[in-house]
């Protein structure tokens, strides 16, 4: 990579590696929101620490050094690190292939293979059962059994299929803010497309890739409703299991506090990862028309790949659901048209993206822009609520919630607060590394021509995030869609959403009730997406 | 740049009026009221609305709570959710928690939030309406309606003779690979903590581990098992009664039947059951409730109702689609015990029934 740094576009003067972004303080407009932002999101952990306190020393360390402990870390590590890989041996060949080239269908398919995030993964899981456990719909339509969708294999194609997407987001996002230039440059020089890829483009999209990589780890980390079904223990299940089976919070949140300690080492891994930041490709051009890469004869495998990931992560579901639906309503059974709760999904998933943006904006530039130790950690501390199940993030809020505001307590804006907290990292992923791909001296070139830090951060930084802004707020968007445990908790009272439908349903097994709302969650989760497209297809 | 912008304000906009307007056609409550934190003071309404917690599927119950404000005027404002999860809400939540009913799921919740003193004792008119056995001695709770525990078999490949009358006879090898069961789900460890109860720990632990010993499939919980029974993953699963009918809703020619279990441990009869909040400001309307859902109206309907199809508990009252109370002859278990559910928990673990 580093042959690069003398491409045609040469490097910015970078005196030292960190010199453009110590050049300048940050703005207190910038600072202090940012630190508020960091010390909200560490209310769970907080909550943790209370909880767990209760337990006296004997029994923490009976639970922390039990075997059954270091075997599940073990499982959900091996899950996580898997589910991580192949999310981005996925994840980053689509995304350029649904930016970047002539692939057939590209438009369409780079909606549908973001599609499967908006699928709740115990919905998910459900339906890839019965579509594919001994005995289901693909045996009896077709006689032929396929693999066993339970155990290890199991859960890593069902979670790996369900949160790709974070890393196909957020690298089309970088992808769609590189300079093509170099690209051209590379494939003048002799480069096919692939060695172009692999050599110029795939270095460049490091942060992105990491960023999205890192959402992904979490979310294994907290997920519960796919390892439960598809019957894969891992830590969150248990810690599940703790809350449901007994009534004893303490041993909980001592495994919740695990769960953090876990998170750490992941956000540290991260930072190394993302750490070279492809700064030496240089600027952004600004812009410029970028040409589509003919693909040649490779042009259908790589549809073939796109297909096949829409096949399994959302044609499989769909077709489930729509045999609900068809087989219910033979029975007599009445759908539900669950239109109201599509409305306040609309309503909560738009809000909570904005105010993830808002909030995440802050926290963003100070850790993109400044060296300071204090700009990491409050980016890491975000991190917390995105790791930890819904359920102890919901818990958390309700124990501090009704204690000091009590007037907000189970309010809209309690809700969008909670879904903040749990969601934040991903809106600051992918704005910290929107503003990565541009070097920090922009601002300091901007103020040695006159301008403010204020000025500057108005007038460059804040342009330069909105990439990602739009991006971040996309996954925020799609993310709250589907969650369940804090709106059951925390939404006022009555205030039902699509996931709270299909979840109701699903329970008790009324699959033909299921149906609608379920189907309305792929509609409403292709309205960000689309948004996204639409900006893409006004620029190029 | 300007132009760029347009169609994305544009659609916005448009998202956000189409939000709004599905929001306020949906006929809950309207959400921006939520923001408004003194609104609450409102206190000359003919009464204030009851705020019921309820473990119970909305599918399942939401009639009864329009029911009761249909007949008495009174407010019900729902909040559903898992049941476990629901109590443990209510425990974070202290004093001050919004809830002024408890509906549960099962007896394991409602003992969880008496020991900790969140229940008041119930008036006798209502604890009298309900057998001993399906209620709190103390009568800080009491049932609702009977849920029992059975066999599911798939009809296909098992006629009802050949299932077994008791869960003890399913660790035969006989059985190797053919049972299905839900060893996380709250109504299977409430029946493994029943047992622990009337037959000791070290029985259960024998059970346990001659059941792991057949390769058990193990399902998240009793609909999918009661699926996985039908795709034929297992021939038999320990599930609830009731999931059956509504499978049979939705499918008139599944697969799958019920085998009861007289007098076994296996065919225990939990309850779905309330309890009125000691924090409540509004017991009075609360016991309203109770006496409601245990009125002959709606105990009869519950015995009816397909979707429910549960047990009726008050004297008298007999569902016309299931067999009687008397005729399951359940094990006499007091209920109110089954909320030791760490020491099942452990055990479960212990054995690596939860893996």
């Amino acid at each position: 990579m580093r042959t690069l740094a003398g491409s045609p576009e040469p490097p910015a003067p970078a005196d030292a590696p960190r010199g453009p972004r110590s050049a300048a303080g940050m703005h207190p407009l910038v600072w202090i929101p940012a630190l508020v932002i960091g010390v909200a999101m560490l209310i769970p952990a907080i909550y943790l620490v209370i909880a767990a306190s209760a337990l006296p020393a004997g029994e923490i360390w009976e639970i922390v050094t039990d075997p059954s402990t270091a075997r599940l870390t073990g499982r959900t590590l091996g899950l996580a690190a898997a589910v991580t890989g192949a999310s981005v041996v996925l994840g980053v060949p689509i995304a350029w292939l649904t930016v970047r080239t002539d692939l057939p269908a590209r438009r369409f398919l780079s909606i549908a293979t973001a599609l499967p995030l908006v699928i709740p993964t115990y919905v998910g899981a459900f339906t890839l059962v019965g579509a594919l456990a001994p005995g289901g719909l693909v045996e009896s339509w077709s006689g032929w059994r396929p693999p066993s969708p339970y155990g290890f294999g199991g859960a890593f194609v069902a979670l790996t299929l369900f949160t790709f997407p974070y890393v196909l987001i957020t690298v089309q996002s970088g992808l769609r803010g590189l300079d093509p230039s170099i690209e051209e440059a590379s494939r003048s020089l002799g480069h096919g497309p692939i060695s172009t890829f692999l050599r110029v483009t795939l270095p460049q999209l490091r942060p992105s890739a990491a960023a999205g990589a890192l959402l992904v780890t979490l979310y294994v980390l907290s997920d519960f409703g796919a390892v439960s079904i598809l019957r894969y223990s891992t830590f969150t299940r248990a810690l599940y299991l703790q809350y449901r089976t007994a009534f004893d919070r303490a041993p909980a949140a001592l495994l919740g506090l695990m769960l953090v300690a876990i998170t750490v080492v992941f956000v540290v891994i991260e930072a190394r990862v993302a750490r070279d930041r492809g700064q030496q490709f240089g600027r952004r051009g600004a812009g410029r028309a970028v040409t589509q890469v003919p693909l040649k004869r490779w042009r259908w495998p790589a549809a073939a790949l796109c297909w096949s990931v829409v096949l399994i992560g959302l044609v499989i579901p769909l077709t489930v659901v729509t045999y609900w639906l068809v087989r219910g309503l033979g029975a007599g059974e009445s759908p539900n048209l669950a239109f109201g709760a599509a409305g306040r999904s609309l309503l909560v998933a738009a809000l909570a993206a904005a105010a993830a943006v808002l909030a995440a904006v802050p926290v963003a530039i100070w850790s993109a822009r400044s060296p300071s130790r204090w700009a990491r950690l409050t980016e890491r501390a975000s991190f917390t609520g995105y790791a930890l199940p819904g359920i102890v993030v919901a818990l958390a809020l309700v124990f501090v919630g009704i204690r000091l505001v009590p007037s907000l307590y189970q309010t809209l804006a309690m809700l969008i607060f909670a879904y903040v907290v749990l969601f934040l990292p991903q809106a600051i992923g992918a704005i910290r590394s929107s503003l990565l791909q541009v070097e920090g001296n922009v601002e300091a070139a901007a103020r040695t021509l006159g301008s403010d830090r204020l000025t500057a951060l108005r007038r460059v930084t804040l342009p330069l995030a909105r990439r990602g802004a739009i991006a971040g707020g996309a996954l925020v968007f799609l993310t709250v869609l589907k969650e369940l445990p804090a709106t059951l908790l925390l939404s006022p009272i009555g205030f039902d959403t699509l996931a709270v439908r299909v979840w109701s349903a699903t329970e008790e097994a009324f699959f033909t009730r299921a149906a609608i709302p379920a189907m309305l969650l792929v509609v409403l989760g292709s309205v960000p997406l689309a948004i996204t497209m639409i900006r893409e297809r006004r620029e190029t | 740049m300007q132009p760029l912008f347009r169609p994305r304000s544009r659609l916005l906009v448009l998202l956000a009026v189409l939000a709004l307007v599905a929001t306020a056609c949906g006929g809950n409550d309207d959400p921006a009221d939520g923001e408004d934190a003194g609104a609450e003071e409102e206190m000359d309404e003919p009464s204030e609305p009851l705020t019921v917690y309820s473990g119970r599927n909305e599918e399942l119950v939401s009639w009864a709570f329009d029911d009761f404000t249909a007949a008495t005027g009174i407010e019900v404002e729902v909040r559903y959710g898992d049941t476990a999860e629901l109590a443990t809400t209510i425990l974070e939540e202290g004093d001050a928690s919004p809830a002024d009913i408890y509906f549960a799921q099962d007896a394991g919740a409602l003992g969880a939030l008496e020991a900790e003193d969140r229940l008041v004792t119930l008036p006798d008119d209502i604890l009298d309406r309900v057998d001993a056995n399906f209620r709190a001695p103390s009568g800080a709770w009491t049932g609702v309606t009977g849920r029992a525990r059975v066999l599911a078999f798939n009809t296909d490949v098992l006629s009802a003779d050949e299932v077994p009358d008791s869960v003890f006879d399913l660790t035969d090898p006989e059985w190797q690979g053919r049972v299905g069961w839900a060893p996380t789900n709250g109504s299977f460890q409430a029946f493994v903590t029943a047992m622990r109860i009337t037959d000791g720990e070290d029985v259960t632990r024998e059970w346990l581990e001659g059941m792991l010993a057949n390769d058990p499939v193990a399902f998240s919980n009793n609909t999918g098992a009661v699926e996985g029974v039908a795709r034929g993953e297992a021939e038999v699963a320990l599930v609830n009664h009731y999931y059956l009918y509504r499978f049979l809703a939705e499918d008139p020619d599944f697969n799958v039947d019920n085998k009861l279990l007289p007098g076994d441990i296996g065919g225990l009869v939990n309850i779905a059951g309330v309890g009125v909040l000691s924090s409540s400001d509004n017991q009075d309307a609360a016991f309203e409730l109770v006496r409601f859902l245990l009125g002959d109206e709606v105990q009869t309907f519950f015995g009816q109702e397909t979707d429910a199809l549960e047990f009726p508990l008050v004297d008298g009252i007999e569902s016309p689609e299931l067999p009687t109370l008397a005729e399951i002859d359940p094990p006499q278990v007091d209920l109110s015990r089954l909320e030791d559910l760490q020491g099942t928990l452990e055990l479960l673990n212990d054995v690596g029934a939860l893996e």
